[in-house]
């Protein structure tokens, strides 16, 4: 059988597992698909060649489509999320000089309390607090954002939030352009390898289920690519829960470690994968069980309400409407498309495309369509729940 | 009279910055700073508040200039990544190339027009160096690996360098191989085996 390729774009991070392991692993295959992956030096590059048709498909911060859909940054494509690639993922980190007067003011580093740590690093900071981020458009500015200014450190007059590439975090560090940090993995434990930095807390802690990583594809790439697009799900979706299976963690690795994907020593992989952290120079270590999650607890589903958070946040951070936003973003996430391309499979599914964000203080059940489905603990660090706008299909019909 | 547009050019290659920087005083009069790769990227842009960057696409600081469409303060200037509205798809073009433009917000697409075109045949320029350095580079070690096979190859079976040439070359076609790629995997065992 002859199969159809797909150029597919990522950026070398633990979280583009998904797309790597659809390929290596022959999921993609399964499906009829060659995966043509594209490695991509940075964030707005790989947008922008997925808004300019250079490719079908790209491993994506989630804010970045919201954003795209508030008409926020790059070249003004429609982009469309197809499903939810990982969750969570991400670690904060200080400079030793800073971890130092966190240490002098009695925090004791457990490396989950998120108001503990919160309130120890406003009290000891100078204002403002300088935290890079790796692009303006991510999870990790928006989550920084919600923990800080829930805490009484408001943007942008005390939090001074700043965007320098993963690669060049250290440098920043060291040059004390920046005095936190926020960053996917390997890149935070590569701050504490080079002897310049300590990690304060997974970014779990702030939001228990957090999307990180979605697949995006340009809305109007949809329409004529129907079969296509089912099938891109279904490959991912495989992948995933094979990724979930605690026996692929080490074969994962050595498939991530190679040059042209990650080019990362695999025990660095390995311990993202596992959740295993040395926090200092010391060698203080912590565990973070789930600390990146690719399927369990409907991980793949991309919640419409999921957007609307992201919207909110960013409406607010840049003085546009939340409201309005968040009715331009919950039709980005493609919880239509996804359902379809999963019908056929054992895949089960919520029966709602929306629910309360923060609602979940333990892993509960909900109604699935197959019967009930487990959802993983959601919570806010500060027990905030967040509402989402009733959705009016309609509005998609029409587009 | 309209002033010069001003452009920063962001490359730390100091070769290529001179190569971009003659391309567009080809191009027309402007006023042009370069900036070498630095963390603080963005401020050094926004203090000279310029009407046109130029970054390759391949540099990660990119991302720090994606900051720019945020910028919200009264004395900032609203900068958008370029998107012509022509039918030229000098933007298309542009991505091609491997180069992105900012363009501060308000300025007419024709007086962008000369500065990125100019950009955009000089990074095709790099794109085709960059091409054939690798390409050659690549072609050299295949060469390497060849000859110490076919070494491996006269050692073991006592032939001439042609003949064993000729052996390499049959396993690679029952294969359907690359030569290069046989040559490989025989240098790799022996290295294994000794």
């Amino acid at each position: 059988m002859k199969s159809d390729r797909l150029a597919i774009g990522f950026v070398p991070l633990v979280d583009a597992a998904p797309l790597i392991v659809a390929h290596e692993m022959g999921f993609a295959a399964e499906e009829g698909l060659f995966f043509e992956l594209h490695r991509a030096p940075s964030w707005s590059a790989l947008r922008d060649r997925l808004s300019f048709g250079h490719l079908d498909a790209a491993h994506m911060l989630a804010p970045v489509p919201v954003a795209a859909a508030m008409g926020l940054g790059g070249g003004g494509a429609h982009l469309d999320v197809l499903s939810v690639l990982s969750m969570n993922g991400t670690v904060i980190g200080v400079s030793n000089t800073l971890a130092e007067q966190l240490h002098d003011y009695g925090h004791s580093f457990d490396f989950q309390n998120a108001q503990a740590a919160g309130q120890a690093l406003i009290a000891v900071c100078q204002k403002p607090l300088r935290i890079g981020v790796p692009f303006p458009f991510s999870m990790h500015a928006e989550l920084v954002c919600y923990w800080l200014t829930a805490l009484g450190l408001p943007a942008p007059e005390n939090l001074d939030i700043r965007t320098i590439p993963p690669q060049l975090m250290v440098d920043a560090v060291k040059a004390s352009e920046i005095d936190a940090f926020c960053v996917g993995e390997p890149w935070g434990s590569k701050v504490v390898a080079s002897g310049c930095g300590t990690l304060l807390l997974p970014c779990n802690a702030i939001w228990a289920f957090a999307p990180e990583k979605v697949l995006t594809v340009r809305h109007d790439w949809i329409k004529p690519n129907t079969e296509l697009n089912h099938r891109l799900i279904r490959a991912t979706w495989r992948a995933r829960r094979w990724l979930a299976q605690p026996s692929s963690m080490t074969l994962t690795s050595e498939l991530l470690s190679r040059p042209e994907y990650l080019d990362v020593d695999a025990d660095i992989i390995e311990c993202a994968l596992s959740g295993q952290f040395t926090i200092s120079e010391q060698g203080d270590q912590r565990n973070v069980p789930g600390f990146v999650e690719f399927h369990k607890g409907a991980a793949g589903f991309p919640w419409r309400s999921q957007a609307e958070w992201i919207a909110h946040q960013l409406a607010r951070r840049t003085g546009l409407d939340p409201q309005e936003a968040a009715k331009r973003a919950q039709s980005v996430f493609r919880t239509d498309l996804h359902r379809e391309a999963l019908r056929a499979t054992a895949a089960d599914l919520p029966g709602a495309s929306s629910k309360c964000e923060g609602a979940l203080s333990d892993d509960s059940e909900a109604p699935s369509h197959r019967g009930r489905v487990v959802l993983q603990r959601d919570a806010f660090f500060d027990g905030r729940i967040f509402e989402p706008l009733p959705f009016d299909p309609h509005k998609i019909l029409a587009k | 009279m309209q002033t010069n547009l001003s452009i920063i050019v962001v490359e730390n290659d100091r070769e290529r910055a001179i190569q971009i920087v003659d391309s567009l005083r080809e191009a027309g009069e402007f006023e042009i700073h370069v900036i070498a790769e630095a963390t603080s990227l963005a401020r050094q842009i926004k203090a000279r508040q310029p009407d046109i960057v130029l970054i390759d696409m391949s540099n990660p600081s990119r991302d720090t200039l994606e900051e720019m469409t945020l910028a919200s303060g009264p004395l900032e200037r609203p900068v958008a990544m370029f998107v012509d509205q022509s039918a030229s798809g000098l933007s298309t073009a542009a991505i091609e190339a491997g180069v992105s433009a900012y363009v501060a917000d308000q300025l007419r697409p024709e007086r962008v027009r000369a500065v990125l075109e100019a950009a955009i045949v000089r990074f095709q320029m790099f794109q085709r160096m960059r091409t054939e350095l690798a390409e050659t580079k690549r072609a050299l070690e295949e060469r390497k690996v060849i000859d110490r096979a076919k070494g491996l190859i006269m050692k073991a079976r006592k032939v001439e360098e042609e003949a064993a040439y000729a052996i390499l070359r049959k396993a690679a076609m029952d294969q359907s191989k690359r030569v290069a790629d046989v040559a490989e995997a025989l240098v790799t065992a022996a290295r294994l085996l000794s």
